[in-house]
C-alpha cells in the first residue's frame, strides 16, 4: 500500500475496487430478495387463521438482546478490519474470533426462539403470518450461518498463511457482508418485533 | 486516483480516524436501537405516530451504518456504489410499497365483511 506509485500495485488496487463493487452489487440484489420477504411479511402479518397474533408470540426483550449482540459483532468485525490495515495478525484473529462467537450466540438465540415457537405448535404451518415470519427471519439466519462458515474458513487460513493480499480482500468482502446482515436485521427488529408491540 | 494517493500519504493517522468512526457508528447505533425500543415498551404515543417514528429510527440507523461501517461517504469520485444503492433502493421501494398498496386495496374491494361494515358505518348506506 505504501508504494502506491508502482504500476502493479496500482492495478491491484483497481482490481480490488472492481471486486468490491461486484460484491456490493450482489449485496444489493440480496437486499431486493429481503425486500420481497419484508413485503410478504407486512401483507400477511394479520392473516393468522385463528392462530396467535404477533404480539402473543414475540418476546421484545429477547429480540433486543439479539439485536445488541449482532450490533456488537458488527463493531468487532470493523475493529478486525482496522487491525488488518495495520497488518496486526494477532489482533485480526482475536477480533474475528470474537465476531464469530457473537454471531454464533446470535444464531443460537434465534434457533432457540424457533424451537420454542415450533414446540408450542406455532410452526410455519400454523398460519400465513407464521409462514412469512419463518421465511424472513429464517433467510436472515441462513445468511448468518453462511457468513459464519465463511468466517471460520478465513480464520483458519489467516492463522496458517498469515495476512496476504488475497486473504485481506476476502476479509474485506466478509466484513461488507456482515455489516449488510446487520442492516437487514435492524429492519427485522423494527418491522417484525417492534411493530408487534404497538 | 489522486485522492487515493493523498489518503495513503498520511497512512499513519488513518487507523485512528477509522477507530473513531467505528466507535461513533457503534454508539449511535445502540442509541438508535434503544430509543424506539423504549418508546414501544412504554406505548409512548398513538400507534400511527409510533409506527412512523420507529421507521424513521430504522432508516436513520441504516444511514449511520452505511456511513460509519460501510464507509459509503469515503468512496472516491465516480460513486458507483452509491449509484447502485440508490437504484436498488428505488426498486425495493416500488416492490414493497406497491405490494402493500395493492394488497390493501384488494382487501378494501374484496372482503365482504369489511365491505358490509364500510357500507353500513363508513359510508352510511
Amino acid at each position: 500500500m505504501r508504494n502506491i506509485q508502482s504500476g502493479s500495485l496500482q492495478s491491484e488496487i483497481d482490481n480490488n475496487d472492481k471486486t468490491t463493487l461486484g460484491f456490493w452489487i450482489y449485496l444489493m440484489t440480496d437486499l431486493v430478495m429481503f425486500g420481497v420477504l419484508f413485503a410478504t411479511y407486512t401483507v400477511l402479518r394479520g392473516n393468522t387463521f385463528g392462530g396467535p397474533l404477533d404480539r402473543q408470540v414475540f418476546n421484545l426483550p429477547f429480540a433486543l438482546v439479539e439485536t445488541l449482540i449482532l450490533l456488537t459483532s458488527s463493531f468487532t468485525c470493523g475493529l478486525a478490519i482496522l487491525a488488518m490495515q495495520t497488518k496486526n495478525k494477532t489482533q485480526v484473529l482475536m477480533w474475528f474470533v470474537i465476531t464469530f462467537l457473537l454471531g454464533l450466540s446470535f444464531l443460537g438465540l434465534e434457533l432457540n426462539e424457533f424451537n420454542k415457537l415450533i414446540s408450542e405448535g406455532n410452526s410455519w404451518q400454523r398460519s400465513g403470518f407464521l409462514s412469512a415470519y419463518f421465511s424472513l427471519v429464517g433467510t436472515h439466519g441462513l445468511h448468518i450461518t453462511a457468513g459464519l462458515v465463511w468466517m471460520g474458513i478465513c480464520l483458519v487460513k489467516v492463522w496458517k498463511e498469515g495476512l496476504n493480499s488475497s486473504l485481506s480482500r476476502k476479509l474485506t468482502l466478509l466484513s461488507l457482508f456482515w455489516h449488510f446482515l446487520d442492516i437487514v436485521w435492524i429492519f427485522i427488529f423494527t418491522i417484525v418485533y417492534l411493530l408487534s408491540g404497538i | 486516483m489522486t485522492k487515493i494517493k493523498q489518503s495513503n500519504n498520511n497512512l499513519e493517522e488513518r487507523p485512528v480516524k477509522n477507530l473513531k468512526t467505528y466507535i461513533i457508528g457503534f454508539v449511535s447505533s445502540i442509541v438508535l436501537t434503544l430509543i424506539p425500543y423504549f418508546l414501544i415498551i412504554n406505548h409512548f404515543t398513538t400507534s400511527y405516530v409510533l409506527l412512523t417514528v420507529i421507521l424513521v429510527f430504522a432508516l436513520l440507523q441504516m444511514l449511520v451504518q452505511l456511513i460509519f461501517f460501510l464507509h459509503l461517504g469515503r468512496e472516491t469520485k465516480p460513486r458507483w456504489k452509491l449509484a447502485v444503492l440508490i437504484s436498488f433502493v428505488g426498486i425495493i421501494l416500488i416492490i414493497v410499497g406497491g405490494s402493500i398498496w395493492i394488497m390493501q386495496h384488494l382487501n378494501y374491494s374484496m372482503s365482504l365483511l369489511q365491505l358490509n361494515n364500510l357500507m353500513q358505518y363508513g359510508e352510511g348506506f
